[in-house]
């Protein structure tokens, strides 16, 4: 589903953190990036949205090169990117509304949109029905990371990408949520890319890990975790030895 | 702020105009229950096609103000490259105490409302223009690029995020600027014109020597402050729900 073809990517007056790097993800896989700051994991997941650009090289998602962000995907950051002016229910339709806006013109909207701005199965499905009319500023941060879920889920998309997106949340809201979005990829198909600097994240979510080093990155470095997401995962020998395996590896 | 606690500030600001107006006894300051009955006396003579004219002055600029320099802050806010070019020029003319250009717009104009309108303009202009540029550049780049992965271009993007937030700062600059526009329509209507407070009061208390008369006419300028304030904050209870939920 996802290919990086020789891609290179230069900061304007920066290092070059990919070069000539080539990596493939097939529909429905689940892969956590893993590395330390500065290594180039949010600019990966920025390239996969099509929000920025290779330097050269390209990015293909189901074959096609990604030349603009591509309706079908989903991108939830760390720090929410929820309006603080609109209502938790505003903010969850945000991106019904702005289908709506265009319609269905195959750019910014699929082609075969219906328009459409019922979000409550998705508040209910992650418990924000109660906390619905309130503003992010006034709910838990945990309850923002769901409405940035739920406004991303709303639009239906195959591809999921997230950067750190549960770095700043306590342990308990961390995994509950950790385990809220395995369950949501096991239900609805997902692909999902996470990006993370977390190696027992990586290890809980990632049935395939990506490690990326100082940059540049010439090679994908891969490691298989096939037993990540299944029931009581995090608390079996295998997941600690995974742990410690990553952790050589960045060593 | 609870609506008890002004009325009871309205009542001690009363209470002292009175005692002051007991103790100095004199014309020139009378106390507010003459100035009441006067008030109530002019407005049903000609005080209040006064008020009509200073209103009227005061909401045109206010609302050619807004209507202009909003499109263009929210122009700058999101453009680096213009904001740049534009940013030295604005630095240099923001700064300006604006009333000095009474005389020239005067000049300019001629007499009627263009004057006035134009002088209150130019104070709301630059203080609308700068809160909405820079409300609109602090967005979180985040918060864009979140915005941006929903599909959103910049049509959307303009729609649903830079107009929402210019809201606030355009309610902002209006509530710091309020008084500041009035006290320059007062300046503004002492020039070429037999309509407005501004006129109303001088005229009264300069010539006519109605010191009463000059005071309700006061009270009409405070009255058209207050009021313009009061809704501004109203209107920030109403567009910007956000900033008071807690």
């Amino acid at each position: 589903m996802i290919c990086l073809d020789a891609l290179t990517y230069r900061y304007a007056q920066g290092p070059t953190v990919f070069e000539q790097y080539s990596w493939m993800a097939q529909r429905g896989q689940a892969w956590a990036v893993l590395g330390p700051s500065g290594c180039g994991k949010t600019t990966l997941l920025y390239l996969l949205a099509g929000l920025q650009s290779p330097t050269s090289g390209q990015v293909l998602i189901d074959g096609q090169p990604l030349v603009r962000p591509r309706p079908h995907t989903g991108l939830i950051l760390q720090e929410y990117g929820l309006l603080p002016w609109a209502t938790v229910r505003n903010n969850a339709v945000l991106g019904l509304r702005v289908r709506n806006f265009y319609g269905p013109d195959g750019k910014h909207t699929p082609e075969d949109y219906r328009p459409e701005l019922d979000v409550d199965p998705w508040l209910e499905r992650l418990g924000l029905l109660g906390v619905a009319g309130k503003y992010p500023g006034q709910i838990s941060g945990g309850q923002r990371q769901r409405t940035a879920i739920a406004r991303t889920l709303a639009l239906k998309p195959d591809l999921l990408l997230m950067d750190e997106p549960f770095s700043s949340l306590d342990a308990p809201t961390r995994e509950s949520l950790q385990d809220l979005v395995l369950e949501l990829h096991r239900e609805q198909a997902l692909t999902m890319v996470i990006v993370t600097h977390s190696i027992e994240e990586a290890a809980v979510l990632g049935r395939k890990i990506l490690l990326l080093g100082q940059p540049p990155n010439n090679q994908p470095v891969v490691i298989d975790n096939p037993e990540a997401g299944e029931h009581e995962y995090r608390r079996t020998p295998a997941y600690l030895a995974m742990c410690r395996e990553l952790r050589a590896n960045l060593d | 702020m609870k609506r008890r606690d002004l009325l009871v500030a309205i009542l001690v600001l009363l209470l002292l105009w009175e005692l002051a107006a007991l103790l100095f006894q004199r014309p020139i300051l009378p106390t507010p229950l003459v100035v009441l009955r006067t008030f109530i006396v002019e407005m049903g003579d000609d005080l209040w096609q006064h008020f009509l004219a200073s209103l009227w002055r005061v909401l045109a600029s206010t609302l050619l103000s807004i209507a202009l320099a909003a499109p263009a802050g929210l122009i700058l806010g999101q453009s680096q490259r213009l904001n740049r070019f534009f940013s030295p020029l604005i630095y240099l003319l923001y700064p300006i105490p604006k009333v000095v250009f009474v005389p020239v717009v005067l000049l300019f104009l001629g007499i009627g409302d263009a004057p006035k309108i134009a002088i209150i303009f130019l104070i709301l202009f630059f203080q609308i223009l700068v809160l909405v540029r820079d409300q609109a550049a602090g967005l979180r780049p985040e918060l864009i690029q979140s915005v941006r992965s929903l599909g959103a271009g910049r049509r959307a993007l303009f729609r649903f995020v830079y107009l929402p937030a210019s809201l606030p700062a355009i309610l902002t600059a209006l509530r710091q600027s309020v008084g500041t526009a009035v006290a320059v329509l007062y300046i503004a209507e002492l020039f070429a014109t037999q309509k407005g407070l501004g006129y109303y009061i001088y005229l009264n208390g300069t010539t006519l020597f109605n010191y009463p008369a000059m005071y309700a006419g006061i009270v009409a300028m405070s009255l058209l402050g207050l009021g313009l304030y009061f809704s501004v904050d109203w209107l920030e209870k109403r567009v910007a729900p956000w900033q008071y939920a807690r």
